[in-house]
């Protein structure tokens, strides 16, 4: 007889053990670490649930806390290593095996434990990536996850936060895993239901609220003149000559900027209605000033962003709100958006090398991806056309069929050409290589490949690379805008002055505009304080950003 | 600390009239500049003190530019260098001779 069932099994075997340290489906915070040696085995696929900005912290310090001797060898699944609880539990050989997408507030910790062999790493994802293989080859065996609040039956609010939720609920519940959400206050009733009870076995009510991360608040006080010349570059060169209305932003200074010279530059060049106005974004306060200014027509959210909740419940025409009137955000929903659905993906990047290949990994530090390889990747599956599109795809097509050719999204680099401490952006060879040589990783962790990106723009002018139709011609395009970084320094004068004279190289002066143009009074908000004025009050900043 | 001097003949002197300016700050990432009309029409002097080591290379690369740009025949202009990036030094040095030519 062969048996069908022995997963199904294994799961109410560990649910009958959880039993024991809870009432009903509840479990008291100060039982976390009894409940998980009790239901966790050896070797587990564990999804610690830390997503871009929600954290499952007391679950994760729970998990910190289990008894080595007993729980060891998990292969942590997880989007985002955020907490250091989430590195602990290599440190102490309660986990061994990591698959993750994202690292930014531990990527230096991070890269020190991969050249320490405490970490065996499978791979930085990208987060669509990450998801799939929940459903393939990646599927865990318990997750641990974080909500808003929940019912007695375990019905699930996860707040505006939804983010990585849904998808990994649906690949544990649904293949005889478990799942364990941590919310910070049980309640009669949800104000609506983002999970099901049936979905979820036990809930724990925290000893304080979920940790946020607020990842993505710039404070235009620290926009420079640099960023705005490369912002308004990015929005005359490429927002308007494309006619760019679908798309997605990045989270650095550079896509803020540009934000906020929307209502003011982008203004007064007539460009209202004609570019931005469906994005695929988390709610960047800087995006405000658009959206009150009536750029915006809609957004759709990865996550929520810390002291937006008010603004979005009175914008439910801009944002996708739930029957309570907060957001509904869905992470592995807006990425397929961003891949699908937006014509451009502009962002900025750590390192860039002479074919245009990119990394935000250094010899120090460990990011990870995010989103960036998923949405500024050119998707082959696509199979609708738009203007941008279109345009992209004739400039990249040279030879075949024209009745044949299909379109190229925009992937574009938003860089200066030094970064923080003086350190060039433009190199000879990635960090990245070097990091996957000594830690004999078979893949290199590069963002985004030089095939990929069509345009890269510095504050010494824009690249196309779409319009190069060599090696040769795509290093000088890059040595062109390179600025006085060695690589800059390094062009062929001759090339490149022939590249500018075929517009694969413009400067601010071939588009009409001045560096000295450039100033912070065309930002439209100046300061948070501004950001919270143009909300009418509806924005309320976390403390670190209050400087009034 | 590091102190620069470099020394170009223009091709023409720099317009307006006004003697002198400054400009920017000194600070992390930024830098003060001032500007005086003080040499011979065809003549630019530029003094640069920085508070970052072994750039001299692209200093020179940076000013070279500047004065094929601008064109600033007239001018000693004095550096105060907190660690700006190139960039901002290229901007602060067309800010300055703006300033100049009103």
């Amino acid at each position: 007889m062969v048996a069908w069932r022995n997963e199904r099994a294994a799961r109410d075997a560990r649910l009958e053990a959880g039993r024991a340290f809870a009432d009903g489906k509840v479990v008291a915070a100060g039982s976390v670490t009894d409940l998980l040696e009790a239901v966790l085995r050896p070797g587990d696929r564990v999804c610690l649930e830390g997503d871009n900005q929600k954290q499952a912290d007391c679950l994760a310090r729970g998990l910190a806390a289990c008894d080595p001797a007993r729980i060891h060898d998990l292969h942590m699944v997880q989007s985002g290593i955020v907490l250091p609880e989430h590195l602990d539990v290599f440190e102490t050989g309660v986990a061994r095996r990591l698959d993750y997408s994202y690292s930014g507030p531990q990527g230096a910790r991070i890269a020190r434990m991969l050249y320490g062999g405490q970490i065996a790493l499978g791979a930085v994802h990208t987060y669509l990536e990450l998801f799939a293989r929940y459903f393939v080859d990646l599927t865990p065996h318990v997750a641990l996850i974080a909500g808003v609040s929940a019912d007695r039956d375990g019905n699930l609010y996860t707040g505006p936060n939804t983010e990585d939720t849904p998808t990994v609920v649906e690949a544990t519940h649904f293949k005889n895993g478990l799942v364990i959400a941590q919310v910070n206050e049980i309640v009669e009733r949800v104000p609506r239901v983002d999970i099901p009870g049936d979905r979820i076995d036990f809930v724990v009510e925290a000893d304080r609220p979920f940790y946020v991360e607020p990842l993505f608040t710039r404070d235009p006080a620290a926009m420079t003149e640099t960023q705005i010349l490369i912002a308004m570059m990015a929005i005359k060169g490429i927002y308007a000559e494309y006619g760019v209305r679908r798309l997605n932003h990045g989270i650095g200074f550079g896509t803020a900027a540009i934000e906020l010279l929307l209502p003011t530059y982008g203004e007064r060049l007539g460009l209202k209605g004609q570019i931005a106005t469906h994005w695929a974004l988390n709610p960047h306060p800087t995006l405000i000033p658009a959206i009150e200014s009536g750029w915006v027509t809609q957004v759709h959210c990865f996550g929520s962003e810390v002291g937006m909740d008010r603004y979005i419940r009175e914008r439910p025409d801009v944002f996708f709100t739930g029957s309570d009137g907060s957001l509904r955000s869905n992470r592995a929903f807006c990425q397929t958006a961003g891949l699908y659905a937006c014509d451009m993906f502009i962002g900025a990047t750590l390192q860039i090398d002479l074919m245009g290949h990119s990394s935000t990994v250094t010899q120090s530090r460990v990011a990870g991806f995010g989103g960036a390889p998923n949405m500024g990747s050119d998707p082959h599956g696509r199979r609708h056309p738009s203007e941008t599109w279109m345009k992209a795809g004739r400039e990249a097509q040279i030879v075949g069929d024209p009745a044949l050719m299909r379109g190229r999204k925009l992937v574009v680099q938003l860089v200066e050409t030094f970064g923080e401490g003086l350190v060039p952006t433009f190199v000879e060879r990635l960090d990245a290589m070097e990091l996957a040589r000594k830690t004999g990783l078979e893949l290199a962790p590069v963002m985004i490949y030089a095939d990929d990106v069509t345009h890269i723009v510095t504050e010494e002018g824009i690249a196309n690379l779409l319009l190069c139709r060599d090696a040769d011609e795509r290093e000088q395009a890059i040595r062109g805008i390179a600025g006085y970084t060695e690589i800059g320094r390094g062009r062929d004068r001759a090339k490149v002055e022939a590249l500018r004279a075929r517009g694969v190289i413009r400067r601010p002066e071939d588009l009409g505009i001045s560096p000295l143009d450039a100033d912070r009074s065309l930002l439209a908000a100046r300061s948070i304080k501004d950001l919270v004025h143009w909300s009418g009050g509806l924005y309320e900043p976390p403390a670190k950003f209050r400087n009034w | 600390m590091e102190s620069l001097t470099f020394r170009h003949t223009t091709q023409k002197a720099l317009p307006g009239t006004k003697r002198e300016a400054i400009i920017g700050v000194v600070a992390s990432g930024n830098l003060e500049v001032l500007l005086e009309r003080v040499l011979a029409p065809d003549a630019c002097e530029i003094a640069i003190e920085t508070a970052i080591n072994g750039y001299g290379d692209v200093w020179e690369a940076v000013v070279a530019d500047f004065v094929a740009r601008a064109q600033p025949g007239g001018l000693r202009i004095s550096v105060n260098d907190g660690g700006a990036r190139p960039d901002t030094v290229s901007l602060r040095l067309l800010q300055g001779v703006r300033l100049m030519e009103d």
